[in-house]
């Protein structure tokens, strides 16, 4: 699938501030966030800021952003429907929680409620997104058990890379944290990891089967223009394969590996460092950053379209 | 409303003789003409004349080769919406511009709500719908709704452009619902298929396969023809002189 750059910024970017947000309303519900109105604009500003830029982003991208509303009519039947509702109706408990705790401090009783809100929000429309990935069957590497699990925990990792790194800047650093980030970072690489290898090794339909010729190679000899059209352009990407290989392992090291070390090393840094733990949670970030925008590069660019079959384009992943 | 009838009345479609087709193009241009001007105009064209013309389609016809018992055949495929039972081009549509008649099965968009996000050419696994870059909504095939309903066209005329174009009758227009129309009766006769129906939209157009050759494709091949001999008379002499 052609990798839109609207829709690779939209999803990582908003991933990661409802990552955020919802690690933040957990936190404030659950009494373990530190009362600082600095975290909380800094920190509840920089989530509002990424979910409402990628948003805008994925709204800009459109043929006609002027409708745009008409997106909120059909949350019965469709995931990106879903994912518009919810994404607006988030914001209520989000801007109640940002504004209560900087107002009255995180532990006002409407306060703690409002973050839970938020951070249930957040988490569903991180769902609703995913799912518009995972119910596209003609996309098989899209349309399998992996791609909630991985959307979920990529957002709550890269939302705890940032929290990690905000908390060390506006507060100090919290141990506790880090060994979050820990955690959420491995999950999300051996989701992603399996996720791979499950896509590398998929039975993809051939081109007998969707012409129905059944048995028998089909080869195209002739397409039906000598252009390319909206379907090749749209659906017919190819990325190589030596190139696949590489841009997963800069991915990983990225978007997993850096980040693991650098949090590690903070924490072994002792107690009694201050400068290095924040330097590394900061340095965590900035690592994160390119590494899940190529993450998500790579899960556009190597998606395999039924449509493209028809164009005689070899869908099977030859090592 | 994106969210599909639960049945429908008519399953108007198209059955289409992979056997018969000679790839001749003749459907493709006869659908962007009429369609050009129809229900879902204009068909764009960018740089029509330019050195990358591209532009929107509803129909289109691939030539494959296919390696079969008695050797490799060529089959022309023409590829259209196959206006499918279920569709999921039409529920992931966020705002109702996607939607299938509930009588007659006819998928369409409503290009006055489109705000063209692009998803529903996603969910089709047939590569049916197209983008309009200029108009910037999603165009699709409509069964030409706008002549099989016409009463000012003459009634043999009140069918798809593609099908009243094809010179050689391998389209043909139908209620598939209807297990007794001419269309349901040739699909069982001639044992069509749908197009990768693991995937589920239960697609009402169908496709009749080539006919298996017989062995030895000799058989098929036209006789030799006899040498000409040379004749007396007026053309004996012209055939001599000519030949001398
Ligand atoms: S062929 Fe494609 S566009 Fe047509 S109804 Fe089926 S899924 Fe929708
Ligand atoms: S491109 Fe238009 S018709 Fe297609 S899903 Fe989006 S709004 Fe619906």
């Amino acid at each position: 699938m052609h990798p839109a750059f609207s829709v690779i910024f939209f999803t990582t970017s908003s991933g990661a501030g409802y990552g955020l947000l919802a690690l933040m309303g957990i936190g404030a519900a659950a009494g373990l966030m530190p009362d600082s109105a600095m975290l909380a604009i800094v920190g509840l500003g920089l989530a509002l800021a990424m979910i409402t830029a990628g948003l805008l982003s994925s709204t800009f991208h459109l043929g006609h952003p002027e409708r745009a509303w008409r997106a909120f009519s059909q949350w019965r039947s469709s995931w990106l429907s879903r994912e518009g509702v919810l994404s607006v109706l988030t914001y209520i408990p989000a801007v109640i929680f940002s504004g209560g705790w900087v107002l009255f401090g995180v532990d006002a009783g409407f306060v703690r409620i409002a973050g839970l809100l938020a951070a249930l929000g957040a988490l569903a429309t991180v769902v609703t997104t995913a799912m518009i990935y995972a119910s596209l069957k003609p996309i098989p590497d899209w349309s399998n058990r992996f791609t909630l699990p991985v959307y979920l925990a990529f957002s709550l990792a890269t939302g705890a890379i940032l929290l990690n790194g905000i908390q060390a800047l506006t507060v100090a650093p919290v141990p506790a944290l880090r060994w979050l980030a820990i955690v959420f970072i491995l999950i999300a690489w051996a989701l992603k990891v399996a996720a791979w290898r499950h896509n590398d090794s998929l039975a993809l339909p051939t081109a007998a089967s969707a012409t129905g010729l059944g048995t028998g190679e089909v080869r195209s000899i002739e397409w039906p223009h000598t252009q390319e059209n909206y379907i090749l352009k749209e659906m017919g990407y190819q990325v190589a394969r030596k190139h696949a290989a590489r841009l997963r392992r800069i991915a990983q090291g990225l978007a997993f590996a850096l980040p693991l070390v650098l949090i590690l090393i903070g924490a072994l840094a002792g107690p009694a460092a201050t400068f290095l733990p924040v330097l590394a949670a900061v340095l965590a970030v900035l690592s994160m950053v390119p590494g899940v925008l190529t993450e998500r590069w790579l899960f556009f660019a190597e998606a395999r379209h039924t449509a493209a079959l028809y164009y005689g384009y070899p869908h099977a992943r030859t090592k | 409303m994106t969210s599909l009838p639960s049945s429908t009345d008519r399953k108007l479609g198209l059955v289409i003789d992979l056997d018969t087709c000679v790839g001749c193009q003749a459907c493709v241009t006869s659908c962007k003409e009429w369609n050009t001007g129809g229900h879902m105009a204009p068909l764009t064209d960018i740089e029509p004349y330019g050195a990358e013309p591209d532009g929107v389609w509803f129909n289109r016809v691939h030539t494959y080769e296919q390696a079969t018992d008695t050797g490799s055949r060529t089959v022309h495929f023409p590829r259209s919406c196959l206006h499918c039972e279920t569709p999921a081009c039409v529920t992931v549509c966020p705002t109702g511009a996607s939607y299938k008649r509930s009588s007659d099965g006819i998928v369409l968009v409503d290009e006055d709500k489109c705000i063209g996000c692009k998803l529903c050419s996603w969910a089709c696994p047939y590569g049916a719908r197209e983008y309009d870059t200029e108009v910037r909504v999603m165009k699709k095939c409509t069964l030409c709704v706008d002549r099989i309903y016409n009463e000012n066209l003459p009634e043999e005329d009140r069918v798809p452009a593609c099908v009243a174009a094809c010179p050689v009758g391998a389209r043909h227009f139908g209620d598939l619902g209807d297990p007794a129309s001419p269309v349901s009766r040739l699909v069982e006769e001639r044992e069509g298929v749908d197009l990768m129906p693991e995937l589920g939209y239960r697609p009402v157009n169908k496709y009749l396969p080539p006919r298996a050759r017989p062995s030895g494709s000799d058989e098929s091949a036209p006789a030799q023809l006899e040498p000409v001999t040379a004749e007396g008379g007026f053309f004996g002499w012209v055939d001599r002189m000519l030949s001398g």
